[in-house]
């Protein structure tokens, strides 16, 4: 670089989170001494419109060349920066950020001398590296206006619907054989009681007939390939057994199949067929067959949905099919799974029959359900569910698997109000009987909630325990006991049960580390997504074009999971409307005059971008910045640096890591 | 306690290990001061000669840090890091200073680790003392 080197340095308070901790006018005074440093100044909040304002006049005052913003992360407000630095005139990548909040006073906050040693230190190692600093353009590639939503719970549903009627196409992926996820097994929904169903089949029948959805069941995402704004998604369609495009959904092959299979959607107590719709108002409205249950499929006999079809639309020999998408934006909204109880050993789950999950409660209460809406004891005839007595007492117990070291650390939130509304349908039910709730908190939070709580609390044949049940044994008649130490009243308390629900603990859905790993977004430590900010960005991924919705974010009943689902749809929407996407900058390039054509950074990168080429009778790397997502790592591999990364160049990161090694030289 | 404080530069990625850093931070979870980052897309940018120039120019120790295998946000730029730490690792063991360079999988919730693994590495370098590049 031929021009003087001309840096503005520029640090802010942040309020009191740095300047409570440092003193930003010491440090400037200190920093104004570095070489290049014409002017260093500090301002409260440099985010703000003056701090910007400053920065854009002291680039045409002063004429300077380089910008570095001393203040939070840049993963929080380098755009911010760059575009004040461009309003005032200069190429943003001229804008170098250091990180003296998050870094520094945030972390270091009892030793401020220290941190403030620690910031001078980070700045000058910033004015080392900013002097090696040269303009960079970023390329602007097409958005394909499509989206791939992953999931069909009420999440996947109203994010498909929103964009489908903003005018997008629609891709949507449901692993199972139809779309509703988990709201379709519930009964009623807190805190307003509405029938489950009642409010949920509607959009399940939108979503089939809207010209501009897809719908993809029972298929999961296989592979994902290109980039932000232009992903190639590879699904794979499991193998029905049925040809859809023949099948009219008319459920006579159901019928006639003579093999039932423990449902799922019936959390194990009622039955389905091999050939079977996941619930009667399934969407689409096409069966798939079982091939692990089928027994024609695992045995070679029976062939009778064969032989009833009336439109021969039964086809053993099928394969997994596989489709391509190409779309720009991706939804994920793949919802929770909940905890295996069984790994609750002292709550005696799977080898207790009367003791069953909230959600088997759900499918006993639900008119739909394996007892057509009676809540009764669990009993089995030659191991098939059957419905038992009624129960006189039913204790529910609560955070069975959360906020518990052993288990799952975080709440579900969840389990409280399911409770509550579990009491109100045992209680609306059978009157007679008496319901015990061992709690932990009740945590009544929402809308509503806290009212519904007070009315549950209110019941005169419902009761609040504060406390986790010990060790619960079976008694000979299956009834159930355990003892409870109740903390509001400092007493131990015996309780017998006909039946213990137990309200488990929530987890991400089997398949997503998976599923995240081929995203490529990260995950918080439960194991679901993790938003880009907690508070500002709760929809976005670290990967542009990406976004969680509903509970596969974390936690959500269903009026915030719908809110989530809706505001990842606007996020992706915006994506898409904008019509362009930026590349990075932070591209790779070649010194032709030094390259030896060895072809290391061709075997390490892993977007195929480089290729060796003969020019002028040489071989050189040459690298398509189209397909380069700025890794970096053929620049760290390159024996002789002939391959660089723009905004990370040896240069650059050496004379960083040279002054942070020296530290402050007082 | 004796004077000693020692200098160490950590390079961090800038999708898992940086984010799980800048955690610590938004969490207020404190660790030494000693620790600077230095920010790359990917830590299978970092060369050996960045490791060696940093302890030749005063470092005590270098912690390098990335997403864990399996979570790089460039498909496979971590496991191009454990290879070649492999190989760095041989040659400064060869030089006695093996010990002095680390490296760690971070993921961006992992702030609270980060902060561990701080104490943890400042603490070993305190034991093993100042680096004396001429002495080697
Ligand atoms: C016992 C119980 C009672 C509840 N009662 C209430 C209530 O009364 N009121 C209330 O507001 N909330 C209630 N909830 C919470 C409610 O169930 C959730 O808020 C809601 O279901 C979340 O919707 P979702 O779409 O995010 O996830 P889900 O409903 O779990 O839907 C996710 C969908 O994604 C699919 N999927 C998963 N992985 C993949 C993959 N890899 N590929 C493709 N598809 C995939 C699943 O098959 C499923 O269809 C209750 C929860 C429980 C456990």
């Amino acid at each position: 670089m031929v021009d003087e080197v001309r840096i503005g340095v520029y640090i802010c308070h942040c309020g009191k989170n740095i300047g409570g901790v440092i003193s930003p006018k010491r440090v400037a005074e200190h920093v104004s001494r570095f070489p290049n440093v014409v002017v260093a100044s500090d301002y409260l909040y440099m985010c703000s419109s003056p701090g910007q304002a400053l920065i854009e006049e002291d680039i045409r005052k002063h004429n300077l060349n380089r910008v570095i913003v001393a203040a939070c992360s840049p993963r929080m407000h380098e755009p911010t920066f760059q575009a004040a630095v461009a309003r005032g005139g200069l190429n943003p990548y001229l804008l170098e950020m250091v990180n003296i909040r998050e870094h520094a006073t945030w972390v270091h906050e009892h030793e401020p001398e220290e941190a403030e040693r620690k910031v001078i230190g980070l700045i000058r190692a910033a004015v080392e590296r900013a002097r090696h600093l040269y303009p960079l353009e970023v390329a602007k590639f097409p958005v394909v206006k499509s989206v791939l939503v992953i999931g069909g719970g009420i999440a996947g549903i109203r994010a498909s619907l929103d964009l489908a009627k903003a005018g997008f196409k629609v891709y949507l992926v449901e692993r199972k054989q139809s779309i509703g996820g988990r709201m379709a097994q519930l009964d009623k929904t807190f805190p307003t009681l509405d029938c489950s169903q009642c409010i949920l089949t509607p959009m399940m029948v939108d979503v089939a007939n809207h010209p501009n959805i897809e719908l993809i069941a029972y298929s999961e995402v296989e592979e994902i390939d290109g980039r932000p704004g232009d992903f190639k998604v590879k699904i794979k369609m499991k193998p029905r057994y049925v040809d859809w495009d023949k099948c009219t959904g008319c459920g006579t092959c159901v019928e006639k199949c003579p093999w039932r299979v423990p449902s799922e959607f019936d959390e194990g107590l009622g039955y389905r067929k091999a050939i079977y719709f996941e619930f009667p108002q399934a969407i689409p409205r096409r069966p798939v067959i079982d091939p692990e249950h089928c027994l024609y499929l695992t045995k070679g006999i029976c062939r009778v949905c064969e032989r009833f079809c009336p439109v021969g639309a039964i086809m053993f020999e099928d394969k997994p099919r596989y489709v391509e998408v190409n779309v720009g934006a991706i939804i994920v909204a793949t919802g929770y799974d909940l905890y295996d109880m069984t790994k609750l050993h002292e709550y005696g789950y799977g080898r207790y029959r009367n003791v069953i999950t909230g959600m088997q409660l759900e499918r006993l209460s639900s008119a739909g359900g394996p007892t057509g809406g009676r809540i009764t004891t669990i009993e089995y005839e030659r191991g098939r569910f059957k419905p038992g007595k009624t129960p006189k007492t039913v204790a529910l117990i609560l955070c069975a698997g959360s906020r518990d070291e052993r288990h799952v650390r975080y709440c579900c939130r969840i389990g409280c109000m399911a409770a509550l509304k579990h009491a109100y349908y045992i209680a609306h039910a059978l009157p007679d009987s008496k319901i015990i709730i061992c709690y932990t908190d009740i945590r009544a939070f929402g809308k509503g909630f806290e009212e519904f709580y007070q009315r549950i609390r209110s019941l005169p044949n419902v009761y609040f325990i504060r406390g986790r049940p010990m060790e619960i044994i079976e008694n000979k008649d299956g009834s159930l006991t355990f003892d409870v130490y109740d903390s509001n009243i400092n007493r131990m308390i015996r309780v017998t049960a006909d039946l213990v629900v137990l309200e488990t603990a929530l987890v991400p859905p089997k398949g997503f580390e998976e599923l995240r790993q081929k995203l490529k977004i990260s995950c918080d430590p439960g194991g679901f997504g993790l938003e880009l900010h907690p508070k500002l960005k709760p929809v976005e991924t670290t990967v542009d074009g990406i976004y969680l919705a509903g509970f596969i974010q974390g936690p959500k009943d269903i009026p915030d999971t719908v809110a989530h689902a809706g505001a990842a749809a606007a996020a992706a929407a915006s994506f898409l409307a904008k019509g362009y996407v930026e590349s990075t900058p932070y591209l790779a390039t070649v010194d032709e005059d030094i390259c030896s054509g060895c072809a290391l950074c061709v075997s390490v990168c892993p977007y195929d971008a480089i290729s060796i080429v003969v020019k002028d009778g040489k071989r050189v790397a040459q690298v398509d910045s189209v397909k380069c997502k700025g890794c970096g790592a053929c620049a760290g591999t390159c024996p002789s640096g002939a391959m660089q990364q723009h905004y990370f160049t040896d240069r650059q990161i050496m004379a960083e890591v040279a002054a942070l090694a020296e530290g402050v030289v007082a | 306690m004796s004077g000693f404080e020692p200098k160490i530069v950590v390079f961090a990625c800038n999708w898992c290990s940086y984010a799980g850093i800048d955690l610590a931070g938004t969490s207020r979870i404190e660790y030494p001061p000693n620790v600077s980052v230095v920010r790359v897309m990917c830590s299978s940018r970092v060369t050996p000669e960045m490791v060696l120039k940093a302890l030749q120019r005063g470092a005590d120790g270098v912690l390098i840090t990335g997403c864990h295998p399996g979570d790089c946000h460039y498909i496979t730029g971590n496991y191009n890091t454990l290879r070649r730490y492999y190989l760095l690792k041989r040659i400064l063991n060869e030089l006695g200073l093996g010990e002095r360079v680390h490296l760690e999988w971070i993921s961006a919730s992992e702030g609270e680790r980060f902060a561990k693994v701080a104490h943890e590495f400042v603490e070993r370098i305190r034991k093993l003392g100042p680096l004396r590049i001429e002495e080697v």
